[in-house]
């Protein structure tokens, strides 16, 4: 074994591990601190792969924008996830017998694993050569000219997150006084002050 | 590359600038209180598109590299879906604006799902396949849940959106497990990679993705989520979800099990007929004690995938041709089906309980009777079209071989005829009770009506639709 061998079996076991973390750990904070190590791990895989730019897209947007943010929702969310797991367990061994079914189905899957011929050949004509065009130069090509439909209906399945977002959570309160900084600067002081002359022991 | 290629998806293309034209423009000026105008323009423009879509003509061409696919069979499929939503948006409206449900995004969220349906239907590639899916399916999650005060649609979005997360996994899946077979995602790549051996890790792959397919054709085994959903979601919303995402999702089981495993049709077809038998006696069945109108719609609609499916596990020209006559047939059905449910109310509140039309018949004679001859032909009693529907997928399926799928169909569809006629009943020989407004807008009435008439007329030609329908299932087969 070489030390890439090494490297790819420490990442991906890292990976796995921490990615089963994500889901049996007990509090949701250190849910989320094990996705950004899962994170960090995948990233060392697509290295591995050559995919440089990928990886630090991985780090940079998913470690440190993505993880970050969802590290600020789950503080500030007030659900008790104790419950919730006490919920899940109740289900728990038939969750472990769908899964062990899955996962022998998934066994005979690949123990038995053939590749169409030529599938190979498919899979490496689709991207330029690793060795004439640089990682972000090839990614561009496929993103923006060949996938560029895939890369717009993309845009438009955000565009339907962003209005499901605004639909279901916006709420226009009536009766909030707002500041209207024009309104406020052509009052006119004559209109804004009434004197009033009022009597002694009468009141208004 | 592109130049050539914008004409193919104009359609698309000008129904997503609309979307987003009309988005701005309201959200700036109209927002909701020109709701109403908004739903017109958007039904307006869907049937433009739909006529754009009709008189495209010529064989059909491929797009990007064959990720999408333009032909007859996918124009078929586009003008059912553009009608079928315009027809939705239009007799919707009023109970839309009295209900809560008067937000301007509604018609721009069906616009956009419908753009999801149309690239659903053309799809060349699992990629694209994936994309026009996940556009269709998070449009319809919002929809359903858009009622925020309502507890019931509420959870019917997240119900809705839960279990459709986990069925794009499960197609995502399979489509992993295939391009590592094949080594390509599009389906004509996929089809020249398959020979005589199919080894077990593709078929695995390929029962992945006919599953997660399932899941939003709403066939059993994969049918839970639709009851529920059916009956929490806005009734607008209901009758959309009823219709559209129908005929787009069971056209993209066509084109996949078509396109990409043409090859191998002994090992999809079984799964189909699996799902076609399960389905027709489940929706049949548990139809049967169901007292919510709108539940019984969803069994309803279950049971009519599993006849639409019979047409498909044929496997022949023939029963794809079925299939397409079926589902326009269905979503005929259900458009003047849903026109009534909208307008049940009491009092101007909204009911679905089926026994709130105890002796409907007195209250209104003539919708009743239209709703007689709806129910009728949803049960296939032969004058109807709906007859005609079930007459031809059977027919289908014995041609292809499978007498068994047929004769179940056949027995299917007398155990489902039960809960139809007794909706009927309900309306002429139930016990007295406190009866429906007999209230009803224009356009509802227009629909109501007009579709009850198609349903007595269509037996003449089938308004021409066999031809067309022909012609698609060629393009698809050819």
């Amino acid at each position: 074994m070489t030390v890439a061998d090494y490297a790819f079996y420490a990442f991906a076991s890292v990976t796995i591990a921490a990615g089963l973390l994500v889901t049996v750990a007990k509090n949701p904070v250190h849910s989320v601190l094990w996705l950004i190590l899962t994170f960090l791990s995948s990233a060392g895989l697509f290295v591995m792969l050559g995919a440089e730019f990928v990886a630090m897209l991985l780090i940079i947007v998913y470690v440190g924008a993505v993880a970050v943010l969802f590290l600020f929702v789950v503080m500030m969310l007030d659900i008790d996830f104790a419950e919730l797991k006490g919920e899940m367990s109740r289900y728990m061994p038939l969750a472990l017998l769908v899964g062990l079914v899955i996962l022998m189905q998934l066994v005979l899957g690949v123990g038995a694993w053939v590749q169409a011929d030529g599938a190979m050949g498919l899979r490496a004509s689709v991207t330029p050569d690793a060795a004439q065009v640089e990682n972000t130069r090839a990614l561009g090509l496929l993103i923006y000219d060949k996938y560029i439909l895939l890369f717009q209906l993309a845009g438009l399945i955000l565009l339907v997150a962003m209005i499901g977002a605004i639909v279901l959570t916006l709420r226009h309160r009536t009766g909030v006084k707002r500041q209207n900084v024009l309104h406020q600067m052509w009052r006119d002081p004559a209109k804004a002050m009434e004197l009033m002359d009022v009597k002694p022991g009468q009141g208004l | 590359m592109t130049g050539v290629d914008l004409p193919i998806l104009l359609p698309e293309i000008l129904l997503a600038l609309y979307a987003m034209a009309a988005l701005l423009v309201w959200v700036y000026g109209g927002k909701d209180k020109w709701a109403g105008a908004l739903t017109w323009t958007t039904a307006a423009v869907l049937v433009a598109m739909a006529l754009i879509v009709a008189t495209k003509n010529g064989v059909g061409s491929i797009a990007f590299g064959g990720m999408f696919v333009d032909d007859a069979f996918s124009r078929f499929a586009k003008v059912t879906i553009l009608l079928s939503a315009s027809g939705v948006l239009v007799m919707g409206r009023v109970h839309a604006a009295q209900r809560g449900l008067g937000q301007f995004e509604y018609p721009i969220l069906a616009t956009l799902a419908v753009i999801g349906m149309m690239v659903m239907v053309s799809s060349g590639d699992l990629m694209t396949l994936y994309m026009g899916l996940e556009l269709q399916s998070l449009a319809l999650y919002v929809m359903a849940a858009m009622r925020r005060d309502s507890v019931k649609s509420t959870e019917a979005g997240l119900k809705y959106f839960v279990l459709g997360a986990l069925s794009s996994g499960m197609l995502l899946y399979g489509a992993s497990l295939v391009y590592g077979y094949a080594g390509t995602t599009l389906y004509s790549g996929i089809l020249s990679s398959l020979g005589t051996e199919v080894p077990v890790g593709l078929l695995i792959g390929m029962v992945f993705i006919l599953a997660g397919l399932g899941f939003k054709v709403s066939a059993a085994p994969f049918h839970m989520w639709t009851p529920d959903v059916y009956e929490g979601a806005p009734t607008p919303v209901t009758a959309f979800l009823a219709t559209a995402p129908k005929v787009a999702a069971m056209a993209l089981i066509a084109r996949v099990a078509q396109d990409a495993f043409g090859a191998i049709p002994g090992d999809w077809t079984q799964v189909l007929a699996a799902f076609a038998v399960v389905s027709m006696f489940w929706g049949a069945v548990a139809a049967i004690g169901q007292t919510d109108i709108k539940r019984l719609m969803a069994y309803s609609s279950i049971a009519h995938m599993g006849f639409a499916l019979v047409g498909l596990a044929a496997g022949t020209v023939g029963g794809v041709q079925a299939m397409l006559i079926y589902m326009a047939i269905y979503v005929t059905m259900n458009l003047g089906t849903f026109a009534f449910i909208l307008s049940m109310e009491r009092g101007g509140v909204p009911v679905t309980e089926i026994s709130s039309l105890n002796m409907y018949s007195k209250t209104a004679p003539l919708k009743a009777l239209a709703l007689l001859v709806l129910l009728f032909s949803l049960a296939g009693v032969p004058p109807m079209l709906g007859f005609f529907g079930k007459f031809y997928v059977l027919k289908a399926a014995v041609d292809g071989g499978m007498v068994w799928l047929a004769l179940a169909g056949a027995v299917a569809s007398v155990i489902g005829a039960f809960y139809y006629l007794r909706v009927v009943f309900y309306m002429y020989f139930g016990a007295e009770g406190p009866k429906l407004d007999s209230r009803m807008s224009t356009v509802q009435w227009a629909v109501l009506m007009g579709f009850a008439a198609i349903m007595l007329l269509g037996v003449i030609n089938l308004f021409g639709i066999e031809a067309p329908a022909l012609a698609a299932a060629e393009a698809l087969l050819g």
